[in-house]
C-alpha cells in the first residue's frame, strides 16, 4: 500500500503544471491574535480531485489556516478565491453554503441526537406540502433513508441503525458520521482537521478509505494531519506550514518522509532539499 | 438482529455477551427516559389509593389536576430553557408581573378582557425576550440573568399593584374564564386544565417534529458543535426564552382563573416548583436530554404526593421531604443513564 499505487501521476502533473484552475485559492492570508502571529501571509491552491495535505508542527498555523478557509475565523488580510471568484466567509455557515464542508477536530456532533439527525443538523429536511412549509414538520423517514444511503455510499456498513444516538458510538464511528455528513453535503471542497488523531489503526484506515472514496467522486479534500505515513498514503500534494508561513509544497513522489519532516521542523529548507524531479 | 459471521475474537464475544438485567434497564431508560417518572407516578397512585381510597376518587383527582395546572404550565417553559442547559428563576415573577399589569389595567382603566389577556401574553413575551437578550447578547449565565430579573420583575409587580390583590369579580369575566369547569363523566375539568394540555401537546410537537425542536436539543447538547454545524445558536436561545415568556403570559391567565383573584403574592416558589417538575420528569439539567411528557409526569407526581399524603393524614412537611428526595433520585438516575455506551 504505497502512495504511488492509487494516484495516477498524470493528475499530479496537471496540478503541478497549473493547467487546471484551482477550486479554492488563498492569497496572502494574515491572521493575528493580539501579538501572536497565526498566519503570516499564506498562499494555498486546491485543485479539483486532489487530496492536499496540510502538515506542520504545533503552532505552525495549520488550524488557523483551516479556520480561515472555512469561515470559523476571518483573516485580517489576504484574499480567498472560490472557483476564481473572490469569497468572504464571516461564519461557518457562509462557507458551507458556498460548498465547503469541514470536519472539525472536535467532531461537531451532538451526542444525544441520533445519526440521521446529526447528518442533517442545521439543514433538516421538511415534509412536502403544507405540513412542511406551514407546520414545519420534519421528514424523518426521508432523512433516515438518505442517511443510510450516505453511510453505505462511503462503505460504512457497520452503522446499520441511523436512529441510534451518536453517544452510543465509538470514536471511529462518530468520525465516520462526521465525514459522511461532509461528504454528503460538500459540493466543492471537503476539509478534514486531524480526522484520525483519536482513532485506532483499523478505524484510521477506514477514514483513509473514505477520503479516497470522496476523491474518486472528483471532490478535492484538504487533510490536516500529524501522521506522516497517512499523509504519504493518501495525499497528492503536501503543503508544509512552518511558523505561520508556507515552507513549501511538495509531493510524496518528489520528497521522502524524512525530507518533509526536515522542512517542517526547520532542519532544512525546500531550497536546500529540492527533491527528485517528478515525471 | 442478524449475525452473518460467528464471533471470532474475545472482544467480539464480549460485545455479544448477555447483558445483566441492570444494564438492560439502563439501556431501556436511555432510550425512553419517560419510563422512570411514569413508574413513580403509577406506584404513587397505587400506594396513595391503598392508604386512602378517596385519593382515587374523581373528585380528588380533578382537584389534583387543577392544583397542578399553574406549575405544570410554567414547567413547559422551564423545560424548554433547561433543554438548552439554561435555567429560569424568574418564571413565577414574569407570570405575576403579567398578571398584575393586565388585571390592574382591566380593573382601573377598564381595558376590555380580551385585550387584557393579550397584554399579559405580550408582557410575558417581552420579559422572556429580555432574559434571552441578556443571555445571548451580554453572554451572562442564565442563572445570574434570571436571578436578577426574578427580583426586578417581582418588585415591578408589587410596585405596579401597590401590593394589592385584584378580585376576579372586579375584572372582566373572560380573565377568570380559565377557572370555569365542566363535567367529563365523574371528573370536573377546568378550561385552564384543557389549556395546559394544549400547551404540552403544542410544545411537545414542536420539540419532536420540527427543525427548531431539533436545534433546541442540539444547542443544549453541545453549543460549539451546533455552531459549527451551522445552527444560529443565539437565535435559537433567544427564541427559547421568548417562547417560554409567552407561555408564562398564558399561565398568568390560567392563574387568575385558578386563584379567583390576581394576587402579587401568589406562587412565590414557582421557580423551584417548576424546576422540580422538570427534573423529576427526567429532563437533564445539563441540557439536550428530556421531553415535555416527562415534565407533565413530574408535575403530576408532585400533585399526587401533595394530595395523597394529606389524605393519608400526614404532616405536609413529609411531602416537602419526599419531593426533595425524589429530586435527588431523579438527578442520580439521569447521571447513571448518561453513562450508557453500546
Amino acid at each position: 500500500m504505497t502512495a504511488a499505487t492509487h494516484v495516477p501521476d498524470s493528475r499530479r502533473g496537471d496540478a503541478e503544471g497549473g493547467q487546471r484552475s484551482p477550486v479554492l485559492s488563498a492569497r496572502g492570508l494574515v491572521k493575528t491574535f493580539g501579538r501572536v502571529v497565526g498566519l503570516d501571509g499564506v498562499d494555498l491552491d486546491l485543485f479539483p480531485g486532489e487530496v492536499l495535505a496540510v502538515i506542520g508542527d504545533n503552532g505552525a498555523g495549520k488550524s488557523t489556516l483551516i479556520k480561515c478557509l472555512t469561515g470559523a475565523l476571518t483573516p485580517d488580510a489576504g484574499q480567498l478565491l472560490l472557483e476564481g471568484r473572490p469569497a468572504q466567509f464571516k461564519r461557518p455557515q457562509d462557507a458551507r453554503e458556498a460548498g465547503i464542508e469541514t470536519v472539525y477536530q472536535t467532531l461537531a456532533v451532538a451526542p444525544a441526537l441520533d445519526i440521521a439527525s446529526n447528518l442533517f443538523l442545521g439543514r433538516e429536511k421538511r415534509r412536502a406540502g403544507l405540513l412542511g412549509s406551514v407546520f414545519r414538520i420534519l421528514d424523518q423517514k426521508g432523512m433516515r433513508q438518505e442517511a443510510t444511503q450516505a453511510l453505505s455510499d462511503l462503505g460504512i456498513g457497520t452503522l446499520q441503525n441511523v436512529a441510534q444516538a451518536v453517544e452510543t458510538l465509538s470514536g471511529g464511528q462518530r468520525q465516520a458520521v462526521a465525514v459522511a455528513r461532509a461528504a454528503a453535503f460538500g459540493s466543492k471542497v471537503i476539509v478534514l482537521d486531524e480526522p484520525t488523531a483519536a482513532l485506532g489503526v483499523k478505524e484510521s484506515n477506514q477514514v483513509l478509505r473514505m477520503i479516497e472514496e470522496v476523491r474518486s467522486r472528483g471532490l478535492p479534500v484538504i487533510l490536516i494531519s500529524h501522521n506522516m505515513p497517512q499523509v504519504f498514503e493518501v495525499a497528492d500534494r503536501i503543503h508544509i506550514q512552518r511558523l505561520g508561513r508556507c515552507a513549501g509544497v511538495v509531493t510524496p513522489a518528489s520528497h521522502t518522509m524524512p525530507e518533509v519532516v526536515g522542512i517542517m521542523t526547520g532542519a532544512t529548507t525546500l531550497a536546500e532539499t529540492p527533491g527528485r524531479p517528478v515525471g | 438482529m442478524t449475525t452473518t459471521t460467528p464471533p471470532t475474537t474475545a472482544a467480539q464475544q464480549f460485545a455479544l455477551r448477555r447483558q445483566s438485567p441492570l444494564q438492560r434497564v439502563q439501556h431501556l431508560l436511555h432510550a425512553h427516559p419517560a419510563i422512570s417518572p411514569f413508574l413513580v407516578l403509577v406506584i404513587s397512585f397505587v400506594v396513595f389509593s391503598a392508604l386512602n381510597p378517596r385519593f382515587a376518587s374523581p373528585n380528588s383527582l380533578s382537584l389534583v389536576l387543577q392544583q397542578v395546572a399553574v406549575i405544570g404550565a410554567l414547567a413547559v417553559g422551564q423545560t424548554l430553557i433547561i433543554l438548552t442547559a439554561g435555567i429560569d428563576l424568574s418564571v413565577g415573577a414574569v407570570a405575576i408581573l403579567a398578571m398584575m399589569v393586565s388585571a390592574k389595567m382591566a380593573e382601573g382603566q377598564g381595558l376590555p378582557g380580551p385585550l387584557a389577556i393579550l397584554l399579559a401574553i405580550v408582557i410575558g413575551t417581552a420579559a422572556g425576550a429580555l432574559n434571552g437578550a441578556l443571555v445571548t447578547r451580554l453572554k451572562l449565565p442564565p442563572f445570574i440573568v434570571t436571578l436578577g430579573t426574578l427580583s426586578v420583575f417581582t418588585a415591578l409587580g408589587l410596585l405596579y399593584s401597590s401590593g394589592q390583590s385584584v378580585q376576579a369579580t372586579d375584572i372582566p369575566s373572560v380573565l377568570s374564564w380559565t377557572g370555569e369547569s365542566f363535567r367529563v363523566g365523574e371528573f370536573r375539568i377546568t378550561t385552564g386544565v384543557v389549556m395546559v394540555v394544549i400547551l404540552y401537546l403544542g410544545v411537545g410537537f414542536a420539540l419532536s417534529r420540527t427543525a427548531w425542536g431539533r436545534h433546541v436539543y442540539a444547542v443544549g447538547d453541545d453549543k460549539e458543535a451546533s455552531r459549527l454545524a451551522g445552527i444560529r445558536v443565539d437565535r435559537v436561545l433567544l427564541s427559547v426564552y421568548t417562547v417560554a415568556g409567552a407561555i408564562y403570559g398564558v399561565t398568568a391567565w390560567i392563574l387568575i382563573g385558578r386563584a379567583g383573584a390576581a394576587s402579587p403574592n401568589a406562587i412565590t416558589d414557582a421557580n423551584l416548583e417548576s424546576i422540580t417538575a422538570v427534573v423529576i420528569g427526567g429532563t437533564s439539567l445539563f441540557g439536550g436530554r428530556g421531553a415535555v411528557l416527562g415534565t407533565l409526569l413530574g408535575a403530576l407526581i408532585v400533585g399526587f404526593f401533595r394530595s395523597g399524603l394529606s389524605l393519608a393524614g400526614v404532616d405536609d412537611q413529609y411531602r416537602v421531604l419526599a419531593v426533595g428526595l425524589l429530586v435527588i433520585l431523579a438527578v442520580a438516575v439521569d447521571q447513571w443513564i448518561r453513562k450508557v455506551r453500546s
